[in-house]
């Protein structure tokens, strides 16, 4: 099985994160591997591990798009167990939306062959808009399988668990697909010494636009569909209120609420 | 004048608020046709009457509910093709961001999802970074896919109801989709949808493993209830609940957070609720840094008082 693992070098959000630049794009300082990524990279995983890893064939291909640094996300899911890496970049791609992002990870999927699978997180961490799954699946003609909280493959079809908020439901397509999973599928391993030291002899393949077919013109800035016109840091909360409770903290509650005209 | 389409999904005996919204706002952008899917029931096309609708479109198919996403957002395309709207409005739940992204491909339409305001010029306002910026945005396409928030606009009924027309679309054939095997309705709690409640009352790990007073406070407010991650991974409370980076983002007009300290993550699903109220025993909590009203003291004392103060008050 040939899988492909989307995987994003975000910035951490333990701490505060800031917009700078041209198209007030996020600052990619302090970045790390989304945390939301662990788990598709996980999935797929287990999902090569149990028809005999790699000795079988079986392939879990970490693919990143971004600067320099985004190899970093890269490095750490070859130390979790990917087989290979990929890391597209270009300068061109700066300020993609999800648009030109979906648009230039299809054409990289493409360029890697056959692939069975594609998982991805169910949102980046610092984007949250979810876009990119979706319209991967779309350009690539793809049954898409999002938000999975369970992912099971057999023989040329996958079946997973998808939680919504008022019903559950159960749903199968054949592969390949487009699979997002959420953080409820399973535990990420943390990479271990033997893995860090066999991800120093894995390969991470560089891709550039041109490597993949893909116009500079259709990507970036320029090939993006939508703009952020103006970003503004919203102020600061500020603490209003607080108080200790001494034994009538409840009934204070109910007043403020009512003086809000909340109740 | 511009044309706006908007996607109601499943509709069933009435419209909800979330749908009220977008007809609204729809409304003040120009001329207003609803894609709808699934049954019209006679409450649903009397609330597209009273809210102004121009026309509504039906699919050709009616099996759309048993596959994922993309026959509906090959339907939703269609049907803003057929219409020849320039904006496509769609709720921002996670089925509705994923139909306006394949949307979006289909149509070469810009996307923007999150949306709290939209300018006439179709300028779309968000907050990102966990609702530590706000961004206006724009399609630079001819169409634009934007999914509304809920709770951003007040819905407002046309000043003259409309007789809208009903026509049909041609929903394209869709060659690989997923398809819903099984769907397994959950237990409806009678609570509001944590997503769109004017009032959330979220617990943490403070709560140690009992939500009953989170609940009963919840109910005596008519609110949602949610959790912070550290309580739906303790399995104290289900996963939907969860409030949050990895969750649910809320923007009510109250929060109340008890027994959360407030990290960053949480405090990301929370920001940009209106009034935030805080009940934490841990004066060091950061949630007091955002609180409007702040409360150190025991959640299990706190909480039961205030749920007997209000249903006093109510009578």
């Amino acid at each position: 099985m040939k899988i492909v693992v989307l995987v994003k070098h975000v910035p951490d959000a333990q701490f505060d994160r800031h917009l700078s630049g041209e198209g007030n794009t996020a600052d990619r300082d302090e970045s790390i591997l989304s945390e939301l990524d662990e788990y598709a990279l996980e999935a797929a995983l287990q999902l090569a591990e149990a028809r005999g890893g790699s000795k079988a064939g079986n392939q879990v291909i970490a693919l990143s798009m971004g600067p320099d640094g985004a190899v970093n996300a890269v490095k750490k899911s070859l130390q979790m167990g990917a087989t290979e890496g990929v890391h597209l970049t270009d300068d061109a791609l700066a300020g993609s939306d999800a648009a030109a992002t979906s648009l230039a990870l299809a054409a990289a999927v493409r360029h890697l062959g056959d692939v069975d699978l594609v998982i991805t997180g169910m949102a980046s961490t610092d984007g949250e808009t979810s876009l990119v799954p979706a319209q991967l699946a779309e350009r690539l003609g793809l049954p898409q399988v999002t938000f999975a909280s369970t992912l099971e493959v057999d023989g040329g079809r996958l079946t997973a668990r998808r939680d919504a908020d008022t019903s559950s439901e159960t749903v199968e397509a054949p592969l390949p697909a487009v699979v997002s999973v959420t953080d409820q599928i399973n535990e990420p391993r943390y990479p271990n010494f033997k893995g860090i030291i066999a991800a120093k002899r894995k390969s991470i393949t560089t891709l550039s636009l041109a490597d993949i077919g893909v116009d500079p013109s259709q990507v970036g800035f320029a090939g993006s569909w939508t703009s952020v016109a103006s970003a503004e840091q919203r102020p600061p909360r500020t603490a209003g209120t607080i108080i200790t409770d001494e034994g009538d903290a409840g009934i204070k509650l109910v007043d403020f609420l009512a003086a809000q005209k909340l109740l | 004048m511009a044309k706006v389409l908007v996607f109601i999904d499943n509709p069933g005996a009435s419209l909800k608020k979330s749908s009220l919204e977008l007809l609204t706002l729809a409304r003040s952008l120009g001329e207003c046709t609803v894609a709808v899917n699934g049954d019209l029931s006679d409450g649903v096309a009397a609330g597209f009457a009273e809210y102004g609708v121009g026309s509504v479109l039906r699919p050709s198919v009616q099996d759309l509910n048993d596959y994922l996403v993309a026959p509906k957002a090959a339907y939703v395309a269609a049907a803003a093709e057929t219409s020849g709207a320039g904006i496509v409005l769609l709720d921002n739940s996670p089925e509705g961001k994923e139909i306006a992204a394949r949307v979006g491909i289909r149509l070469n339409a810009g996307v923007i999802t999150d949306v709290v305001a939209v300018d006439p010029d179709g300028t779309a306002h968000k907050s990102v970074l966990a609702g530590s910026y706000n961004t206006a945005c724009k399609a630079t396409t001819p169409v634009s896919v934007l999914t509304l928030k809920a709770n951003n606009v007040t819905p407002e009924p046309a000043p003259a109801p409309t007789t809208p027309e009903i026509a049909t679309v041609d929903v394209p054939n869709v060659a690989a989709a997923a398809r819903i095997t099984a769907r397994e309705q959950k237990v409806a709690s009678g609570r509001p949808d944590l997503t769109d409640a004017r009032i959330v009352v979220a617990g943490g790990r403070g709560m140690d493993g009992d939500f009953g007073p989170v609940e009963e406070l919840a109910d005596a407010l008519g609110a949602a209830v949610g959790a912070s991650r550290a309580a739906t991974d303790a399995g104290w409370i289900s996963h939907d609940a969860q409030v949050g980076q990895t969750g649910k983002t809320v923007s009510p007009q109250l929060y109340i957070s008890a027994g959360i300290s407030g990290a960053i993550q949480q405090k990301a699903g929370m920001q940009t609720a209106k009034v935030i109220v805080a009940v934490n025993k841990d004066a060091e909590s950061p949630v007091f840094e955002i609180a409007d009203f702040g409360i150190i003291g025991d959640v299990f004392e706190v909480l039961p008082q205030a749920t007997a103060e209000i249903k006093k008050r109510k009578g």
